[in-house]
């Protein structure tokens, strides 16, 4: 039903096209009619940013130099955003696809045939027929009014969002460790550490404006420990490099934690007044000499001595991980043994001690928040609980009975489309043919359904399997606040009206409801009736927005949350007062036992793949694989392989070689490099189609947080001949050494 | 104006912020002055920004046939001026840094001004704006070097060619020149005897020996 059967014409006419200028080109001396403060629409640390409106266009930034988290600073995707607004490729009209071909649809048209669809599924096969998968790239409003929309407007338990594939471990560790989902400390605590933990964390790649404060730190006299099986620019700025192998890294934690122990320096007295189950856990520590850890993860005994004794050592210390810890199938655990070590130590809590996160997209902490996770109400609350749902039921108004009960993940969600139990989809922010794991089976799930809508500003690869899709706004045409990575909330203002006939995301998703004859309980005019309905149903959650408004955000430069009362300024630092959000008050240890990758490599696929990012690309790239100078700085994915890899198979740098996995194959050119482990390739994940790493990416999930194994699985390599080589990547460069310097 | 740059390399991670923020610049028409290089890729993810380095005495404008390149009484020296640049390239091909490069589709040379729009109004260069890590940094002497563990240098030996220069390389030596030879290998403390490479002792053994005095305070 939803298969896409005219590709070339979809892409003639919808892209991606590359964009390169503002919008009536570079001109010297243009009047600026306003300029718009406002926040980058890419990763969590969501630096500030002002936007320059001429003539009703957004035609450049200048430096936000007053927002003290970047002081002006910003990536090259931060500086190039605002070439999205007026990009050719945007969607201006509702479209629905007729005979493989998407037609111009008015609004009526479009929403009448939603409502039809989804009315008749839904009688036919029951509420929960339709899954509802959305993200955390939308402002905090939007997020809370998907989860309201899912159920209170469709009545489906099937809700979830694309922060399943970012920091969900990270979540669920902090929720059993600490009792909430926050990162302990604000980023300015960082350059009073003496000693970083970096985990599976390439800041310079993934979050660049945070060096700035790595690199104050540094200034400072503090040190860095990069654990991370890639010598990144990170791991080479870094005083120390554990280059472990993929999926080790409770191995690493806890042979730091036992050198840790051995020398006496835990702090007994804050473990015996704050914590729980060290007792359990101190064995388990104990086993894992750096002998043990060496063996399993491959980091020289050596080195995981010396970065026990630095951080243990250091007064004040401070240990913050990414998705190279958390994209695992023991994920939490991960998360959990880094957090041992923290607990351990008693870092927590004081200027430049303490623990966090580095979440990945731009609200990827607002919007694992208010209720758009499958398993989760407003405030951080739990659907499970029978208090947590009378509350959320009484705020909307909505009858507890109708309050459907918890849904699955994301993956999950897939699979019960392929099983038939999910018939009809609608999705927003997301881009699962490129972020999902093994697409090949996502491509299959999305063919299969009976009825898929999609809204997005620019067509994904995912939205061309679509029956309707729907022009909604970039960040730059709508308001609404994001919560940062260290615990932020910001405001994103609006610019410009949205181009052509695109509409706000809420207006969207809203008016669908009101068709479904939900209206009663989606009255919004605009972003701040949302937000103050969000601001009450959060009242007395552990995410407490009830005291952070608007104004408050301008006036403050953010707020931190919990801010309960309208007088409360925030809370930059949680655990100030050694309290945690656990009943007792007590944070806990959990004893973690090595369990290891779910695909460990063998004779078949001797090799792990691990995947990521590159500076260029966001996530999926529907965004950033549009804007001409983040293309021509990394075009396509590639395979870095160690030399001594490639000399086995006499593969050359730049040469076109096989990737295999259990589920899939593609072929990249191989960037053969000394900075990754001979044991381990790694492909960047951000392209669709033929150019996925994630059709060789293992689906098989953490238990608890049901995040993907991203980061390992078992793989090998093959070289191919050049009468096999698909016609791809016009005008290439840069994408290894040789390739640019032929390019130049 | 007393402010100059300081290109740090050490801090560079690569991510062309600045090469794109360059493009932004109103006199620049949406072309870049700005490079980073890969040092070498299959070793090593280090990279270098290059920027002007405003010499003292710059070579672009002595070669110039046409008196085109100007510097100004900042020491800023300019982009070339249309109505005089023959496009005849000298500058391109004798800048020791490699600089200015030739605008085919403009017949003519453009190179890094600093900025000059917008430092002569006080405002920061676009490219040490956005520079995520100060690896490009714009300020004063004073304000920048207290805050940095590297060297500011200034005085660069290219063969025979001695030059002095308005923006500062910040470096993990002690030397107080950047020379570099006929072969453009570079001269100076931090490369060492290839014998001795990973026999030095490291600065962790001793950290980690003296325990308690791992941080710098």
């Amino acid at each position: 039903m939803s298969k896409v059967e005219h590709l070339e014409q979809i892409i003639d006419r919808f892209g991606p096209h590359l964009h390169d200028e503002p919008y009536g080109g570079w001109q010297a001396g243009r009047v600026i009619d306003r300029v718009v403060p406002t926040h980058c629409p890419y990763c969590g640390v969501q630096c500030g940013m002002n936007l320059l409106v001429s003539e009703e266009h957004v035609v450049g930034f200048e430096p936000r130099y007053d927002f003290p988290v970047n002081e002006g600073k910003l990536c090259p995707k931060g500086v190039t955003a605002y070439l999205q607004t007026h990009h050719p490729d945007r969607l201006l009209y509702p479209l629905i696809k007729k005979n493989g071909n998407f037609e111009r649809a008015s609004w009526d048209e479009a929403l009448d045939l939603i409502t039809s669809k989804f009315k008749a599924i839904q009688s036919k096969y029951g509420k929960d027929a339709i899954g509802v998968y959305s993200g955390s790239s939308l402002t905090t409003e939007k997020t809370y009014l998907m989860g309201k929309f899912a159920r209170a407007g469709l009545g489906t338990r099937y809700i979830d969002y694309n922060g399943r594939l970012c920091m969900v471990s990270a979540a669920a560790g902090n929720n059993k460790a600490f009792g909430i989902d926050r990162s302990a400390n604000p980023w300015s605590d960082i350059p009073l550490a003496e000693v970083l933990i970096l985990a599976g964390a390439n800041c310079a790649e993934t979050f660049p404006i945070l060096n700035k404060f790595l690199w104050q730190q540094r200034d400072n006299g503090g040190r860095w420990i990069v654990i991370d099986p890639r010598e990144t620019p990170t791991a080479r700025q870094g005083d120390l490099h554990l280059q472990l192998k993929p999926g080790t890294d409770v191995a690493v934690a806890n042979g730091m934690l036992n050198v840790i122990v051995r020398e006496g320096l835990i702090d007994e007295d804050f473990i015996r007044t704050k914590t729980n189950g060290w007792d359990e856990t101190r064995p388990i520590v104990e086993k894992f000499t750096p002998d043990v850890a060496s063996q399993i993860s491959g980091v020289p005994a050596a080195k995981i001595e010396q970065a026990g004794l630095l951080y243990g050592r250091a007064k004040t210390g401070m240990i913050m991980h990414a998705r190279g810890i958390e994209h695992h199938t023991n994920g939490v655990d991960n998360v959990l043994s880094y957090i041992n070590i923290v607990l351990a130590t008693g870092k927590i809590g004081d200027p430049g001690r303490g623990y966090g996160t580095i979440t990945g997209q731009g609200n990827g902490q607002g919007g694992r928040e208010h209720g758009q996770k499958a398993d989760q109400l407003p405030g951080q609350r739990s659907i499970n609980d029978p208090e947590d749902r009378k509350h959320v039921c009484k705020i909307w108004g909505l009858p507890e009975d109708e309050l459907p009960q918890a849904g699955v993940s994301v993956v999950e969600m897939f699979d019960k489309m392929r099983e038939g139990e999910i018939r009809a989809f609608l999705s927003i922010c997301n881009n699962g043919m490129v972020s999902l794991p093994d697409t090949n089976n996502i491509r299959r799930s999305l063919e299969g359904l009976e009825f898929n809508v999609n809204i997005d500003f620019f067509m994904s690869e995912s939205s061309r399997y679509a029956d309707v899709v729907l022009p909604g706004t970039t960040w730059s045409e709508d308001e609404g606040v994001t919560t940062s990575a260290e615990g932020r909330v910001v405001k994103i203002n609006k610019a410009v009206d949205p181009p052509g006939e695109a509409k706000e995301d809420w207006w969207i998703i809203q008016e669908i409801a009101r068709r479904m004859g939900r209206e009663k309980y989606f009255q919004f005019n605009n972003p701040r009736e949302i937000f103050d309905e969000l601001r009450i149903a959060s009242k007395g959650g552990k995410a407490d927005y009830f005291g952070v408004s608007y104004e408050k955000i301008d006036k403050q430069n953010g707020v931190f949350w919990p801010c309960p009362t309208e007088e409360h300024i925030g809370t930059p630092r949680l655990f100030d007062n050694k309290e945690f959000y656990h009943p007792d008050k007590k944070a806990k240890f959990h004893p973690i036992e090595y369990i290891g990758a779910d695909e460990k490599p063998d004779d078949d696929f001797p090799l792990i793949l691990t995947s990521g990012r590159v500076v260029y690309q966001y996530l999926s790239g529907n965004q950033t694989r549009r804007i001409g100078f983040l293309v021509q700085q990394c075009p396509e994915p590639y395979v870095e392989i160690h030399p001594e890899t490639a000399l086995k198979l006499r593969i050359n740098d730049g040469e076109r070689i096989k990737v295999i996995s259990r589920r899939g194959e593609g072929v990249f050119p191989a960037l053969v490099v000394r900075t990754i482990r001979p044991d381990t390739i790694f492909i960047p994940y951000h392209w669709g189609e033929q150019l996925a790493a994630n059709q060789l990416t293992n689906p098989k999930l953490d238990p608890t947080s049901k995040i993907p194994e991203y980061k390992a699985c078992a793989a090998k390599i093959e070289k191919i001949h050049s009468r096999e080589l698909p016609i791809l990547g016009k005008g290439r460069k840069g994408t290894s050494l040789s390739e640019a310097q032929r390019g130049k | 104006m007393k402010e100059t740059m300081f290109i740090d390399p050490q801090r560079c991670i690569g991510c062309r912020s600045c090469v794109s923020a360059c493009r932004e610049c109103d006199t620049h028409k949406g072309y870049s002055m700005i490079f980073v290089d890969y040092i070498d890729r299959s070793e090593t993810t280090a990279t270098m920004p290059t920027v002007c380095m405003h010499c003292t005495e710059p070579t672009c404008s002595l070669v110039c046939p046409a008196d085109a390149i100007k510097q100004n009484d900042d020491g800023v020296v300019m982009s070339a001026l249309k109505p005089r640049c023959l496009d005849c390239r000298n500058c391109v091909n004798a800048c020791p840094f490699g600089v200015p490069k030739y605008n085919s589709a403009m017949h003519l040379q453009m190179k890094c001004d600093m900025c000059y729009d917008r430092t002569s109004e006080g405002l920061m260069p676009m490219c040490a704006s956005v520079c995520p890590t100060g690896a490009i940094a714009f300020g004063t002497y004073e304000q920048i070097v207290p805050l940095r563990r590297t060297k500011p240098v200034n005085a660069h030996v290219f063969g025979n060619q001695h030059v002095e220069t308005k923006v500062y390389l910040m470096l993990p030596t002690d030397a107080d020149e950047v020379k570099v030879d006929g072969c453009g290998v570079f001269e100076g403390r931090v490369a060492m005897d290839p014998g001795q490479v990973g026999t030095e002792e490291s600065w962790i053994d001793t950290q980690v020996e003296e325990s308690d005095k791992s941080n710098e305070f």
